[in-house]
C-alpha cells in the first residue's frame, strides 16, 4: 500500500499556534481595558476601534504591496495586538488623525518595512507612541481626568464628535475634562519645591498610584497573571521589571521620602503594569534567551526609574523599551545558555 | 536514589496502551526476507553468499567489514534469490544493496551455530565480545551501533556504570515495555553477561514510571538474584528521557561531553532489547535474526507487538495485525517524534525497526505553511540539550555555517521537541538536518579539495625539487668543468713558468756569456 509522506519528524500535531497566543494576549487585555473605559470614558473605546481599523487596514495594504496574501498575515492577530496596545497608550480625546499616524508608523514603518511579524527590531506600538509623543506633545499629554474627580464627563456621542471632529478648539470644555497625569503632577510639583506628601494631596492621586490609574494597573496585572498561568508569557519578565523599578525607587525613597516618590507609587503609576505584562514580554523585539529576557526586563525597569526621576519625561516605559530593543542583539549574544555536555562559554 | 533531570523535554500523550493489551505474538516465518547489508552504524556488511545458494536459519550471509560493522544472518531457511538494490526503510528513500532469501518452508537452524554457553563465566571477556560481534548484535533501541564495540571501551576508559535503557520515552512505542513484562529474566541474564564483560561497579536499569507492569516484572525477576549489583530505577516520564545522554544525566547526574561518548565518563548504555539479544547469543548461541516490533496507530486494525524475523516485509506485519483501517494515511518507522515517514510498506524490518506506526490524518500534523518565527522561546524551554533553536533556525535560513556551529548545531539530537511546541509550526528539525547535511557535504568537498590541493602542492614541490636538483647538477658540472679549466690554466702557467724560467735561464746564460766575453776582451785590452 502507498502512503502519504512528510519531509521530517516530528509528526505529532504541534501544541501552540501564533494566532492563539495573540488571541489570549488580547483576552488578557480586556479587564484592564474595561477599567480604562470605566475611569477614563468612551474615548478609550473609540481609540481602540479606530486603532484596530487603521492597523488592520495598513497591515493588509502593506502585505499586499509586499506581494503577500493579506489574509495569511492578518490571521495571526498580531496587528490587532499592536493596535490594542497603541490605543491604550493614547490620550482619550486625541483626534482621529493621531491614531491614524500612530497606526501608520507602528504597522507600516516599525513592522512591515522591517519584514513583518517576527522581524521588527522595535516594539511597533512603543515606536509609534514615542513618535507621537515627540511630534505632538500637546495632544499627547492631555489626559482625561479619571471619572470620580472629573468636572464633566462625555457620553459616547459627544466623545465621537470630539475625536472625529477634532474639537480641540473648545478649550473650556477640554480643560474641564482633562487633568495632569499623576506622574506629571509629581514632576511639576517637584520643580515647584513641594514635598511628595504635599503633591499627593491633589485629588488625582489614589492610594497606591493615581486615582483610577491604580485600578487600571491592577486589572492589567490580573490579565498578566492569567497569561503567566497559561504559560503565554514568562513570569520572570514582569517580576524583574517591577523589581528593577521598585528597588532603586525604594532606595531613593528611603533616603529622602520628601523628594522621591515611593516604590509603590512608581509601580502603580503610568504604563508600568501594561509595560511589564504586555510590552516588555513582546518576544519579537525583546531578548530571546532565558537570561537575556531577565536582563532586558531589568533594563526596562531601571531605565524607567532613571528617566522618570531625572529625565525630561514623566513616564518612560516606551523609551526604556525602545532603548532595550536596541540592546537586544547584544544581550542575546552574551547570554547564550550552556549547551548540555559543554563547559560554560565553550 | 536521588535522580537528576535535564533541561526542557516534554510531557507527551503516551498512546502506548493501545498496543499493550495483548502479549507479544510471534509472527510465523515469512515466505521471503530482504536483508539490507547496512542496518547498523558503520561499514555495510560484505556478502558471503551467491544467488541460488541454499542457506539455513542462522547462517552468516554477510560478514562485518571492519571494526565498526556487524555481520548478517539468514533469518529463515531457503534459497538466496537475489543480491541487488532494493527499497529500504531509510529517510533518503534511496535503494541499497540487499540479500533476498526465499523460504523453503522448513525453517531449520544451521549446524554452524556456536555452542549454547550457560556457563559463560568461564570465558574471558574478549571471547564473549567476539561471540556477540559474530552474532550481529547492534543497539536495538534505534541507533543500531555495534554492541561489541560498545563493550570494548579500552583501557583508558574503565566503565564504572552500566546503564540499561528501558525508558522507551517516545509515544506509541511499547516493544521494550512488553519485552520487560514478558522476558525480565532473560533481560537480567543479558545484563549479567555484560557485567561479566565490563566488571562495572553498578548497573542501573532506568524505566519510565508510565510502565508500572514492566517495573514490577523486572523487580520480581531481580529479587531472585543475589548480590546482583543491579538496581531498577523508575524515572519520570518525560520525553526524551530515553535519549542516551538524557538517561545518563537523569540516573547519574553526569553529562556526557558535547562531542564525546558515554565511555569518556566511564559509562555505557544499552537498550533492554539489545540486552535480551545478548542473552540469546551467549546462553542459547542464537544470532540476532528476530526482534520485537510495535505495530500500532489508528491506521492498523489490531495494534500489538510482534516478534518478527529481520527482513520480514512490513506488509506481512500489518497483515498479521488485521490489515489497515480506512483511516490509514501515513506509515512511520519509529515513533512520531523521531521516526521516518515511508512511502510504501514493501520494505524490510531491519535491526533498528522498533515500531511501525500506521497513522491516521488526525494523528499527524498538518503540514500547513509555517508562520514567521516570533522568537517566543518556547523551543528554548523545550530543548533537552539547552540549545537556542530559534537562533539555529535563523542561521540555518541565512546559511551562516560558522554561526550555526557556534550555536552548537551538531549537539542537536533531533528529538523534535522544539518543532512540536513551535507556535509558528516551523519544521525546525528539517532545517537542522538540512544544515548538517550541507555542512557535511561542504566538509567533504573541502577535504576533497584539500586532497587535490595537497596533491597539487606535492606535485609542485616535486617539480620544484626536480628543477632544483637539475640546476644543482648542472651547477656541479659547471663547477667541475671550471675546476678542469682552472687546472688547464695552471698547466699553462707551469708551462709559462717553465718557459719563463727557461727564458730567464737563457737570458742569464747569454748574460754570463756576454760577461765572459767582455771579461775576456777586458783582459785582452789591458793586457
Amino acid at each position: 500500500m502507498e502512503f502519504k509522506t512528510l519531509a521530517s519528524s516530528p509528526y505529532l500535531e504541534p501544541t501552540g499556534q501564533v494566532s492563539r497566543v495573540m488571541q489570549q494576549v488580547l483576552l488578557a487585555l480586556v479587564p484592564g481595558t474595561l477599567a480604562a473605559i470605566w475611569y477614563f470614558g468612551w474615548g478609550v473605546l473609540v481609540n481602540l476601534v479606530l486603532s484596530i481599523l487603521f492597523c488592520v487596514a495598513f497591515e493588509a495594504l502593506t502585505l499586499k504591496l509586499r506581494g503577500r496574501h493579506p489574509a495569511t498575515g492578518l490571521r495571526d492577530y498580531s496587528a490587532v495586538v499592536t493596535a490594542w496596545l497603541l490605543a491604550l497608550t493614547l490620550p482619550q480625546l486625541s483626534p482621529w488623525w493621531i491614531v491614524l499616524i500612530g497606526a501608520f508608523f507602528a504597522i507600516v514603518l516599525a513592522k512591515q518595512l522591517y519584514g513583518g511579524l517576527g522581524y521588527n527590531p522595535f516594539n511597533p506600538a512603543m515606536a509609534a507612541y514615542v513618535v507621537l509623543l515627540i511630534s505632538f506633545p500637546t495632544y499627547m499629554t492631555h489626559w482625561v481626568a479619571p471619572s470620580p474627580i472629573a468636572d464633566a464627563t462625555l457620553g459616547l456621542w459627544e466623545t465621537l464628535k470630539v475625536i472625529l471632529g477634532s474639537q480641540m478648539s473648545h478649550h473650556e470644555l477640554f480643560d474641564s475634562l482633562t487633568a495632569a497625569t499623576p506622574l506629571d503632577s509629581i514632576r511639576t510639583g517637584l520643580t515647584q519645591h513641594k514635598t511628595i506628601d504635599e503633591i499627593r494631596t491633589a485629588p488625582v492621586f489614589g492610594d497606591m498610584g493615581g486615582l483610577g490609574w491604580e485600578w487600571m494597573a491592577n486589572w492589567y496585572a490580573i490579565g498578566g497573571f492569567w497569561l503567566i498561568y497559561k504559560r503565554i508569557i514568562p513570569w520572570q519578565i514582569p517580576l524583574t521589571l517591577i523589581l528593577a523599578l521598585g528597588v532603586p525607587a525604594g532606595v531613593f525613597y528611603l533616603s529622602n521620602p520628601d523628594h522621591y516618590a515611593s516604590p509603590v507609587f512608581h509601580i502603580f503609576s503610568g504604563g508600568v503594569m501594561l509595560g511589564a505584562f504586555f510590552i516588555a514580554t513582546d518576544p519579537v523585539s525583546g531578548s530571546t534567551t532565558p537570561a537575556g529576557r531577565i536582563l532586558f526586563a531589568a533594563g526596562v525597569g531601571l531605565l524607567t526609574f532613571i528617566i522618570r526621576t531625572w529625565g525630561g519625561y514623566p513616564d518612560a516605559i516606551a523609551f526604556s523599551v525602545l532603548l532595550m530593543n536596541m540592546a537586544t542583539p547584544l544581550i542575546d549574544h552574551y547570554t547564550k545558555p550552556r549547551t548540555f555536555g559543554h563547559q560554560r562559554g565553550e | 536514589m536521588r535522580l537528576s533531570s535535564f533541561h526542557g523535554g516534554l510531557e507527551l500523550p503516551s498512546h502506548k496502551a493501545i498496543s499493550t493489551r495483548t502479549p507479544i505474538a510471534t509472527l510465523p516465518p515469512p515466505q521471503r526476507v530482504v536483508l539490507p547489508l547496512r542496518q547498523h552504524i558503520g561499514h555495510p556488511a560484505e556478502v558471503l553468499v551467491e544467488v541460488g545458494q541454499q542457506v539455513r536459519k542462522g547462517d552468516k550471509v554477510a560478514a562485518a567489514e571492519g571494526y565498526v560493522s556487524a555481520p548478517l544472518h539468514a533469518s529463515i531457511s531457503g534459497t538466496v534469490t537475489a543480491i541487488e538494490e532494493r527499497d529500504v526503510p531509510h529517510p533518503s528513500g534511496l535503494q541499497a544493496l540487499c540479500i533476498e532469501i526465499e523460504s523453503d518452508g522448513r525453517d531449520e537452524w544451521t549446524d554452524a551455530l556456536p555452542e549454547p554457553t550457560p556457563d559463560y563465566q568461564q570465558l574471558p571477556a574478549v571471547e564473549l565480545r567476539n561471540r556477540l560481534r559474530e552474532a550481529g548484535i547492534v543497539g536495538l533501541g534505534g541507533a543500531a551501533f555495534p554492541t561489541a564495540v560498545k563493550l570494548n571501551p579500552g583501557d583508558q576508559h574503565p566503565i564504572h556504570t552500566v546503564i540499561i535503557n528501558g525508558a522507551e520515552c517516545e509515544p506509541y512505542i511499547s516493544c521494550d515495555d512488553m519485552l520487560m513484562r514478558e522476558q525480565a529474566r532473560e533481560i537480567l541474564s543479558g545484563v549479567q553477561i555484560i557485567q561479566h564483560i565490563l566488571k562495572p561497579t553498578r548497573v542501573l536499569i532506568g524505566i519510565e514510571d508510565n510502565k508500572p507492569e514492566a517495573i514490577a516484572a523486572m523487580q520480581q525477576a531481580l529479587a531472585s538474584l543475589d548480590n546482583s549489583g543491579i538496581e531498577i530505577i523508575a524515572v519520570p516520564s518525560r520525553y526524551p528521557t530515553g535519549g542516551e545522554k538524557q538517561l545518563i544525566k537523569v540516573l547519574t547526574g553526569q553529562e556526557v561531553p558535547g562531542h564525546g561518548l558515554p565511555a569518556d565518563i566511564g559509562i555505557t548504555c544499552h537498550n533492554v532489547g539489545t540486552v535480551h539479544a545478548v542473552h540469546e547469543a551467549i546462553i542459547n548461541g542464537r544470532p540476532l535474526i528476530e526482534r520485537v516490533i510495535t505495530v500500532t496507530g489508528q491506521g492498523i486494525e489490531h495494534a500489538r507487538n510482534l516478534r518478527a524475523r529481520i527482513g520480514t516485509l512490513f506488509s506481512d506485519l500489518t497483515d498479521y495485525c488485521g490489515g489497515y483501517t480506512a483511516d490509514a494515511s501515513y506509515l512511520l518507522m519509529g515513533g512520531p517524534m523521531m521516526g521516518i515517514s515511508l512511502r510504501h510498506d514493501q520494505l524490510p524490518v531491519i535491526k533498528a525497526t522498533n515500531c511501525l506506526l500506521v497513522a491516521s490524518d488526525a494523528e499527524i500534523r498538518h503540514s500547513g505553511e509555517a508562520a514567521p518565527c516570533i522568537r517566543c522561546g518556547a523551543c528554548v524551554d523545550a530543548c533537552p540539550v539547552n540549545l537556542l533553536p530559534q537562533q539555529l533556525y535563523w542561521y540555518a535560513r541565512a546559511n551562516d555555517h560558522d554561526r550555526i556551529q557556534a550555536f552548537d548545531l551538531f549537539d542537536c539530537i533531533e528529538c523534535g521537541c522544539c518543532a512540536h511546541v513551535c507556535p509558528s509550526h516551523i519544521p525546525l528539525v528539517q532545517y537542522y538536518r538540512h544544515a548538517k547535511t550541507e555542512i557535511w557535504q561542504l566538509e567533504a568537498q573541502r577535504q576533497k579539495a584539500d586532497r587535490a590541493r595537497r596533491r597539487h602542492e606535492f606535485r609542485q614541490a616535486r617539480l620544484e625539487r626536480e628543477k632544483r636538483e637539475k640546476a644543482e647538477r648542472l651547477a656541479r658540472k659547471r663547477a667541475a668543468l671550471k675546476r678542469e679549466t682552472r687546472s688547464d690554466s695552471s698547466k699553462q702557467q707551469a708551462i709559462q713558468a717553465a718557459l719563463e724560467r727557461a727564458q730567464a735561464r737563457k737570458k742569464q746564460l747569454a748574460a754570463e756569456a756576454a760577461a765572459r766575453q767582455s771579461e775576456a776582451s777586458d783582459d785582452e785590452a789591458p793586457r
